[in-house]
């Protein structure tokens, strides 16, 4: 049989349309299309690419499935892994992930894993499909989860499964996370992840919004009074990252967190029919060069900006974004000003934005990181013509739940510190996710979560036994 | 959901609300506010907790209708109830026994002011409160400040109840007569904290205003609520609302509040020319 040594391709929107519409880029496979696919995996007896997947998905067993025609089978296989498995379809690097170690890719392309992820997914949803599951009649305990993210749901899944009674506390009045407010409809359609999130429920598990630990409850009094036998915290990066120079408090100016925020939770895009108000300029300047600028830049275009830029001060080599979100940038006519520094905000009358002052940039020695560090070229100063300034920079860590629990150790940068199975400095607390490594990607965010979710089982169930051993 | 367990007219377009919200009223302290969406399409708002009773599980919200979210939410009635409420959010008031506080309210501003103002009494404070609107119908909780205030004075614009000026005239007289001030509280249209801010500056007395800049999440997350305190960028959600008012900029709060002035007029698809806007 004939195997072609590139990748199935997914069908997409096509660039001209699709920036100005808020509707999915990537279209999917079909049936005969991921069968296709599907026959391109070796079946590998080492499956080199199950070390790059932070959940640990047999990926052979359930692309085997795939190429059978038994797509039921192929996401139930994924599921007793993966609690997402239509979100990490979609958002997953797998080029640096499962892909990766993938043995076609030595030659050609590798095996496209996590289109045919997002398949079997899309497959099952869209017949309604629900999982078997089996509770047993007296929970084996009481687990509190904080924070709806990708950490935090993944961890609550997997309890679930074994057990425990979960409750999820989470501050907006959406469950999800950066899934839900970050990462645009156009890339991860929200209806998705609130159907994913219910299926999480039919496993028993409680999610309570609008409940903001560390002010509507704390962790000590969920320990004590609230009586959960462990808890869980997946609060994630949520603080927005500015740059400290002039002209930031002007109007026009954004975290790409707000910027986001408005557009995907707030779903400003359908403004007046929903409540949100968000000022989309003419002419947007986006500060960074990672997914967040990508998704904010691209955000900004459908929103009926003229022109987009993406503002880095360094090389096109050295963007964090992942090289697909800037291909589908570029294709959009999102315009790249490299090398290119913003030194202060220019304010009209007003106080509105009416241009960025930059300074141009030559790289330099290689940095800690390995990376070239830039330096500006003096007098090299210009200013590019824009009325709004999406700053997507970085974030750092939600601080609301390490500054009201004693005793919870973090690092210089505020992250929570915990060992490889997830425990914090205090008994019964466990954390993973963003909030202890920093911005990183969903599926680390699950790993974590299904890590700690191992270690919460181990210690409950030592705890109860001691409890019984002492009575 | 959050139920309206009462409804009453403070004022004309001033309304005030009891919702249940057990949690909120369990854990909420002077100071503090909620953020609220009304249904499925609507926006959140911050409203401050202006009573709460933690036996009943009922806080207390009063609100002026300034807006598309605001009026929407005047006419909800007894009964029908909130989709979303988030809190309680924000830092709470310091309260301790300092000696003498004067507590300012302005407009709105009386409603936030009144739980603070009674937790610096029930601390042993002499309060001195002074209460402002533009006109008699205007001037909101009256009795209720009058209760817990040492002193009450009130002010409007147009002299129709109490002294005819402004909120800071009195508290000129009593920094001018050398009276001892320990602190001075102010919450109210940013125009006015910030003439209490001037008016309090020369003599040293420290003054605390609660900001209202425009915010979405309240918790810390989106910094659209950022202003500048102390030449620092302090995000008033999770690092207020309260702020030393010697350090705010007021004018570039001013300015942050009008971002969105045109896309509210375009809401109500009036143009912005009828009545209802100001
Ligand atoms: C715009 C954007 C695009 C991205 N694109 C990708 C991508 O394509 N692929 C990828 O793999 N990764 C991507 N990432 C990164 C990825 O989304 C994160 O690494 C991941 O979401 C981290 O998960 P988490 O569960 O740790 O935290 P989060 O997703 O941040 O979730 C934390 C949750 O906790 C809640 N919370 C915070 N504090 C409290 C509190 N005190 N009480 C209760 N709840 C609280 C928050 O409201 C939030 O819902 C992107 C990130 C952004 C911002
Ligand atoms: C911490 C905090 C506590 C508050 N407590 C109260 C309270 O107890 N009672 C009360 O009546 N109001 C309070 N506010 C103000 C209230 O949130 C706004 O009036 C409300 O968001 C306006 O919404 P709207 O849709 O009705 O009006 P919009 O249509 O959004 O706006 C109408 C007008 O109000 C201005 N505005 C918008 N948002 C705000 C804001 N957050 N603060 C001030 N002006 C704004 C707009 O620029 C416009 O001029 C508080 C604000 C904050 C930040
Ligand atoms: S490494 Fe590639 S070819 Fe081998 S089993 Fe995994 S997906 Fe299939
Ligand atoms: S409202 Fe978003 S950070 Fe304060």
């Amino acid at each position: 049989m004939f195997v072609s040594s590139i990748k199935h391709k997914m069908p997409e929107q096509q660039p001209e349309i699709r920036r100005r519409n808020f509707d999915e880029v990537a279209l999917g496979y079909d049936d005969t299309t991921a069968k296709a696919e599907a026959s391109r995996c070796l079946q590998c007896k080492t499956a080199p690419c199950r070390q790059g997947c932070p959940v640990g998905i047999n990926i052979p067993a359930f692309i085997k499935h795939i190429r059978e025609g038994d797509f039921t089978a192929a996401i139930d296989e994924i599921k007793t892994k993966n609690n997402l498995p239509a979100i990490c379809g979609r958002v997953c690097p797998q080029e640096d992930q499962c892909e990766k170690f993938c043995v076609v890719g030595k030659k050609g392309e590798p095996v496209g894993i996590g289109r045919l992820e997002r398949f079997a997914a899309d497959y099952a949803r869209a017949r309604g499909r629900k999982q078997k599951v089996i509770l047993p009649p007296e929970p084996l305990g009481k687990v509190a989860i904080i924070g709806a993210g990708p950490a935090g749901l993944s961890a609550a899944g997997d309890l679930a499964r074994m057990g425990y009674k979960v409750t999820v506390f989470e501050a907006l009045h959406a469950p999800g996370g950066v899934l839900m407010y970050g990462i645009p409809e156009f890339r991860l359609p929200k209806e998705i992840v609130r159907q994913e999130i219910e299926e999480l429920k039919e496993l028993g598990v409680e999610i309570v919004v609008n409940a903001v630990i560390g002010k509507t409850f704390t962790i000590d009094e969920l320990l004590t009074e609230e009586g959960f036998d462990a808890v869980f915290i997946g609060t994630g990066a949520g603080l927005p990252h500015f740059m400290d120079i002039p002209g930031e408090n002007l109007n026009g100016v954004y975290s790409a967190n707000e910027f986001l925020t408005r557009v995907n939770l707030m779903k400003a895009y359908k403004f007046p029919e929903a409540g949100t108000p968000v000022h989309a300029g003419k002419r947007v300047a986006v500060v960074g060069a990672g997914n967040v600028a990508m998704d904010a830049a691209r955000t900004a275009l459908r929103l009926g900006a003229e022109n987009v830029y993406i503002v880095y001060r360094r090389s096109e080599e050295e963007m964090p974004a992942r090289a697909e979100e800037i291909e589908h940038a570029k294709e959009e006519g999102v315009e790249f000003r490299l090398l290119t520094n913003p030194v202060r905000i220019i304010g009209d009358e007003r106080g509105w934005v009416k241009g960025l002052e930059c300074i141009r940039m030559e790289l330099g020695e290689p940095d800690e990181s390995g990376r070239r560090k830039p330096v500006p070229i003096a007098n090299s100063n210009f200013v590019l013509d824009v009325d709004t300034v999406i700053m997507a920079i970085g974030q750092g860590p939600n601080p609301l739940v390490q500054q009201t629990t004693p005793g919870l150790a973090v690092n210089k940068r505020g992250n929570i510190t915990t060992d490889e199975t997830g425990r914090t400095s205090k008994e019964g607390v466990f954390a993973g996710g963003d909030i202890v490594t920093g911005a990183a990607t969903v599926i680390q965010a699950m790993g974590a979560g299904k890590k700690a979710a191992a270690a919460i089982h181990e210690y409950v169930q030592n705890k109860r036994k001691g409890a019984r051993n002492s009575q | 959901m959050f139920t309206i367990l009462k409804k009453q007219e403070l004022a004309p377009s001033v309304k005030l609300f009891v919702v249940q919200a057990p949690l909120i009223a369990r854990k909420c302290q002077p100071g503090q506010f909620v953020i609220l969406r009304i249904d499925e399409n609507g926006e959140r708002i911050p409203l401050t907790i202006a009573d709460f009773d933690r036996a009943a599980g009922t806080i207390t919200l009063i609100f002026q209708e300034v807006g598309h979210t605001t009026r929407q939410l005047g006419r909800l009635s007894a009964g029908d109830a909130l989709l979303d409420l988030a809190g309680p959010l924000g830092k709470a008031t310091h309260i301790e026994k300092f000696g003498t506080v004067v507590c300012v309210g302005g407009g709105i501003g009386v409603a936030p002011v009144y739980p603070i103002a009674r937790a610096y009494k029930e601390a042993g404070n002499k309060v001195i409160s002074i209460i402002g609107a533009r006109n008699a119908d205007l001037l909101i909780l009256e009795q209720e400040m009058a209760a817990i205030s040492d002193v009450l004075y009130i002010t409007t614009d147009d002299g129709s109840k109490g002294r005819k000026g402004l909120v800071i005239d009195p508290l000129k007289e009593m920094l001018a007569a050398g009276e001892k001030i320990d602190l001075v509280m102010a919450i109210g249209p940013v125009i006015m904290m910030k003439s209490v801010a001037e008016v309090t500056r020369p003599y040293g007395v420290h003054t605390i205003v609660s900001l209202n800049p425009i915010m979405v999440d309240g918790t810390g997350m989106c910094g659209g609520c950022r202003v500048s305190v102390g030449n620092k960028n302090k995000f008033a959600c999770v690092d207020g609302p309260e702020f030393n008012a010697h350090e705010v900029d007021f004018d570039g709060l001013m300015a942050r509040q009008k971002m969105y002035h045109s896309y509210e007029r375009r809401e109500h698809r009036c143009g912005g020319d009828c009545s209802c806007h100001r």
